[in-house]
């Protein structure tokens, strides 16, 4: 369902020409859970961010559930994010002055789903994080591990065909980022395509299937000593 | 999601209520000068054209007490000229200044001389009585009609049909009371409230030196005041030939066709520099709505990022811009409303907010929120997603 044939990606900075990402070939099947691994600077928030639709590669091809992304307009890149991409950032990125159920409901409105559903799948999604109970918080009445459950509701509440997670737990204390990466794992076995960035092996390590990436070039690694591995998962 | 986006809108301006406020305060000062200026112009102008239609704008008035030919008399006047097509009364007219005095009092006053026509052609509405009829005019009877301001002040009371007064020491009959004058503008352009009519032939037997022929007379229309003015024209310039110069004739209409003109005039230009505050207060809007934008960078890059189009970020913006300033407007249209009712009562008059104005300020506060608010909102919408989000 994902597919970067030849990806590039280069910015200019003053004189020097910097190739976040080179010749990037990249294959993820529906269902799957995959993390994407590498260091700093190694161009892993370039991938993200095109991986996301929220940037377009300078060269190469990029397909999402089989669309030519780099052929659409913005305009149909926020119908391709709204509908197909949930995202969940370090950072949470909730927005403050809103509490957590119309946190989760924005994407829904944007779809243009009718009020009635709006609050079913607000509901389901909330309570799924557990967090039913806190609809009427703002983003700074919780705790780091509620704004980033809160994210994640919001994600669910979209139904995307990609859960895309960039270093989830990164900002998270490990019991906290522990309960996250639990989330993850249910999303997953409920069939959901997961794809998490991080620099972190053992948060890496708990996916089915790792894509290490450095200066720009990636390489698929397998993990074969984590649960999916044991359990002959794809690779 | 046009009801969402007014949502949004209205929660964001009420979570920065102060901004708000002062944001608002310009289009509310715009829209506040430019609905009581409005609404004051056209409230007087219109308490001036009542009073010119009192006066009798329905009417053609003529002076000839300039001439050198043959006087018009009386008796010309009230066939041949008032026999004219187009004319359906006409009325001769004349004054003098004297003394009027009752038992207890003593009081100077103009004493004006006619004929019944002129209680037809200028609407003279009585209290009491009646007014003086042609017999009285026939008979050059020692009759008067008063006004309800003398009756009261000389006489002592309105209702003092069949009293006694005398004018320049002649004993006169009390006849009819004149209605108490209730527009303001009419006693200013009157100068005096005290008014006395007496018959035509009365004044002139009266009064040493004033001759019986007709110096100066109002004529009604049948249709038109511009035929009776045309026909009167030509009439005048056959019975006095060249003598152009010596007589004049004033069509009233014209007098308020021309009040009209300048109180017309008078709106656009208050108007016209109220809507400049207006415009201030618009650039005020799009000050704000730019901070606004600057402030909310990241949250528009988490919009867009979870999917709203260009145009959904546009709309929000401009919608709250436009909410800004319609809301200022009717904060403005309320305190011009309740700005009247203190004139009003202050100045004992009845001027109601123009609707006219009121439907502008509304327009016009709608065009400086689209207006103003166009550029914030296009800049919000073009951020691009990514950079939108790095920005902290």
């Amino acid at each position: 369902m994902i597919r970067f044939n030849e990806i590039c990606k280069t910015y200019v900075m003053g004189d020097e020409v910097v190739h976040a990402l080179d010749h990037a070939n990249i294959h993820i099947k529906q269902g799957e859970f995959v993390s994407i691994i590498g260091p700093s600077g190694s161009g892993k928030s370039t991938l993200m961010n095109i991986m996301g639709c929220l940037d377009t590669a300078s060269s190469g091809e990029y397909y999402l559930d089989g669309l030519p992304i780099e052929q659409y307009s913005e305009k149909d890149l926020a119908r391709i994010r709204n509908k197909k991409i949930g995202f969940i950032f370090q950072n949470f990125n909730l927005i403050t002055t809103m509490t957590a159920e119309e946190n989760v409901e924005l994407p829904l409105i944007y779809q243009g789903v009718k009020a009635s559903e709006r609050r079913a799948r607000v509901k389901e999604a909330l309570t799924l994080v557990d967090l039913y109970s806190r609809k009427d918080h703002t983003p700074n009445q919780m705790s780091g591990g509620q704004q980033q459950r809160v994210a994640i509701a919001r994600a669910v509440a979209a139904k995307p065909s990609l859960f895309l997670a960039d270093e989830p737990t990164g900002n998270l204390d490990s019991a906290t980022g522990k309960q996250i990466m639990d989330i993850f794992k249910a999303l997953n076995k409920q069939g959901n395509t997961i794809v998490l960035i991080t620099h972190d092996d053992s948060v890496a390590a708990q996916a089915q299937r790792s894509i290490r990436i450095s200066d720009g070039k990636v390489s698929d690694i397998n993990i074969a000593d984590n649960e999916f591995g044991r359990r002959g998962g794809a690779i | 999601m046009l009801i969402q986006s007014v949502k949004m809108a209205l929660k964001s301006i009420l979570s920065n209520k102060m901004r708000s406020f002062l944001t608002m305060l310009g289009v509310i000062i715009g829209v506040f000068s430019l609905v009581v200026l409005v609404s004051l112009v056209s409230g007087a102008s219109g308490s001036i054209t009542d009073t010119i239609s009192e006066l009798g704008t329905d009417q053609v008035d003529v002076y000839v007490d300039g001439v050198r030919g043959l006087p018009i008399s009386l008796n010309e006047l009230q066939t041949d000229i008032a026999g004219l097509e187009s004319v359906a009364l006409a009325a001769p007219y004349t004054y003098s200044p004297a003394t009027v005095t009752t038992a207890n009092e003593s009081t100077r006053s103009i004493i004006e001389g006619t004929t019944p026509e002129l209680a037809e052609i200028q609407g003279i509405k009585l209290e009491h009585g009646r007014f003086f009829m042609n017999p009285d005019v026939e008979n050059n009877t020692n009759v008067v009609v008063i006004s309800h301001e003398m009756a009261v002040d000389i006489v002592g009371r309105s209702d003092c049909v069949g009293e006694k007064i005398k004018i320049n020491g002649r004993s006169f009959t009390i006849v009819g009371v004149i209605e108490k004058q209730s527009n303001q503008m009419m006693l200013l352009m009157m100068g005096s409230p005290y008014i006395c009519y007496v018959p035509y032939t009365t004044l002139v037997r009266l009064m040493p030196g004033m001759s019986m022929s007709v110096t100066g007379f109002s004529l009604s229309a049948q249709s038109s005041l511009d035929d009776v003015e045309k026909e009167i024209t030509e009439y005048l310039a056959k019975r006095f030939p060249g003598e152009e110069d010596n007589y004049e004739i004033y069509n009233e209409s014209e007098i308020s066709d021309q009040m009209g003109k300048v109180t017309g005039i008078l709106s656009i230009l208050l108007g016209g520099i109220a809507g400049i505050s207006l415009l201030v207060g618009g650039i005020g809007i799009m000050n704000i709505m730019l901070v606004s934008v600057t402030e909310r960078t990241r949250e528009i890059g988490i919009r867009k990022a979870i999917g709203a189009r260009p145009s959904v970020i546009m709309l929000q913006f401009l919608i709250e811009a436009i909410v800004l300033s319609l809301m200022g407007c009717l904060v403005g249209i309320g305190l011009s409303w309740f700005a009247m009712q203190v004139i009003n009562v202050i100045g004992n008059v009845s001027f109601g907010l123009s609707l006219t104005v009121v439907a502008v300020a509304v327009f016009f506060s709608m065009a400086v929120g689209i207006i103003f608010g166009l550029y914030p909102a296009k800049k919000a919408s073009s951020m691009k997603p990514i950079d939108a989000l790095r920005f902290s």
